[in-house]
């Protein structure tokens, strides 16, 4: 097999491994706001059921989190399998399992801001809404934004993890590859895909930062 | 609204944090153009009152007003706090200057000051934008319009804070000691500033240490200990004649 047959196949499966990561951050970025309010909630039992939820999701491995969630509708409900449902598991496992911890980085965030910011808005009379969206939320995405960086970056190797389950994404490609070429290349070439893409992450990331680097507190 | 009536009235102001009690039955009317100086010692209830004035802290008992306007009343020992709307109206009645400033730092100088009157009062930005401007200058301030406050000391920062809150034309200003957290050149640029004001009859309620100061100001010096009004009146009963021995006892040792 010539190298460009094997790097077509790995850009195929690295094309998956994106999906994986773009689904991620579309609904755990928002679903990490859900989940972090529900734990900052005044309702007690609600504080604690999220409490739960993300000590779970943190404290399990992401690729059993994937098989439960694949497993669940059958055992739960009798619901039979279909050939889309490992793909729907791993989304939904990677989305609520990065909720978790982008909540937990919400959290700290809003927990950073000085009560005096919200108080000096309350005197000028802005409202919840306002306070929250102009002068709370900008100050947060500054202080979040190296802590959500590492999850980032992580996401795009945990991306991997579908393999387990029998996604076709890169590193299932490669790992493929390597077992009939009897060859190591792929596994070289996905580690340069990984890397590369970190890269621009980590670009886009240092630009967002210099961005907001106009001020401190 | 009559001319008598009080721009600001607290009455039998009580709060408690806890067991704790911080204000037990303190008055305050403040007229209009009137500057009324707050002294005290430390954990006295000073902040506590400016912030039950300001309607960051709940009263547990007694009533506050501006003006006409009812922003809690008494019922029978307990304080009842008007409806939203109310309360949004009585706060756009005063302003307040904090000790730490608390200025927003991701805006600019403009955007600090000029910001609440366009999203809070609906003004035209062109308009609030022009006035922020004259408020700059007032201030002490130009050439800073397009920094933000990390790129400022201590005495221009608060007095941006003095100009966000006069940004929005309130009836009454509350100042929270706001020249502690300064060093004394930059405290008397502050001063300077609040003297410009007083002296254009601005309504003001300013708890300080700067003796010297109130005695300049204040039309109404009050010395708050303790939770009470123990002594108040001019500048010269109050800081020069002391009727009250906690008075006296504070006085001789802010002076050593
Ligand atoms: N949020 C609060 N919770 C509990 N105690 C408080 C709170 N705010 C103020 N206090 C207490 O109330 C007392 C008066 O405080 P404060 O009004 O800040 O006094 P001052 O401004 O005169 O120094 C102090 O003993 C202080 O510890
Ligand atoms: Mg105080």
């Amino acid at each position: 097999m010539s190298f460009s047959v094997m790097l077509g196949m790995l850009t195929e499966g690295f094309l998956v491994s994106l999906q994986i990561f773009f689904f991620t951050i579309a609904g755990a970025v928002p679903l990490g706001v859900v989940v972090a309010l529900g734990r900052m909630s005044r309702v007690a039992p609600l504080r604690w059921i999220v409490r739960i939820y993300i000590s779970i999701m943190r404290g399990t491995p992401l690729m059993l989190q994937m098989f439960a969630i694949y497993f669940a509708p059958y055992y739960l409900f009798g619901i039979q399998l279909t050939p889309d449902s490992k793909w729907q598991a791993t989304i939904t496992a990677f989305i609520v399992n990065y909720a978790a911890y982008f909540a937990e980085i919400y959290r700290s965030g809003l927990q950073s801001i000085p009560r005096g910011q919200y108080e000096a808005a309350e005197v000028l009379g802005y409202s919840r809404a306002q306070t929250f969206c102009y002068i709370v939320l900008p100050q947060v995405v500054k202080r979040i934004l190296p802590a959500m960086g590492n999850e980032i970056i992580t996401l795009v190797k945990d991306t991997s993890l579908a393999f387990s389950i029998g996604v076709a994404e890169m590193f299932s490609t490669a790992k493929a590859l390597v077992a009939s070429q009897v060859s190591m290349v792929p596994f070289a070439i996905a580690a340069v895909f990984y890397w590369v893409f970190n890269f621009l992450v980590e670009l886009v990331l240092a630009a967002a930062e210099k961005k907001l680097s106009y001020y401190h507190d | 609204m009559t001319s008598t009536q009080p721009i600001m009235a607290l009455r039998g102001a009580r709060k408690a944090f806890g067991e704790h009690e911080v204000l037990r039955g303190v008055s305050l009317e403040v007229a209009r153009g009137e500057v009324v100086a707050i002294i005290g010692p430390s954990g006295g209830g000073k902040s506590t009152l400016l912030r039950c004035a300001t309607l960051l802290e709940k009263l547990d008992d007694g009533s506050l007003a501006f003006g006409d306007i009812t922003a809690a009343r008494d019922e029978r020992g307990r304080t009842v706090y008007a409806a939203g709307d109310e309360l949004k109206r009585a706060r756009s009645r005063f302003g307040l200057v904090f000790q730490n400033y608390n200025l927003f730092p991701h805006r600019t100088v403009m955007h600090n000051i000029a910001d609440a009157p366009v999203r809070v009062q609906k003004r035209p930005r062109a308009e609030a934008e022009h006035e922020a401007r004259e408020l700059i200058q007032k201030m002490g301030l130009a050439g800073c319009e397009d920094k933000v406050p990390c790129q400022l000391s201590g005495g221009q920062q608060q007095r941006v804070s003095i100009a966000r809150a006069l940004a929005l034309h309130p009836e009454i200003l509350f100042f929270d000691e706001p020249t502690s957290a300064l060093d004394p050149e930059l405290t008397a640029e502050v001063l300077r500033v609040i003297k410009t004001l007083a002296a254009e009859r601005m309504t003001m309620v300013i708890v300080t240490h700067e003796m010297g100061f109130a005695r300049e100001v204040a039309d109404r010096v009050v010395f708050l200990d303790g939770g009470m009004i123990v002594e108040e009146g001019t500048a010269e009963q109050v800081i020069d004649h002391p009727r009250e021995e906690r008075t006296r006892a504070f006085l001789s040792k802010i002076a050593e």
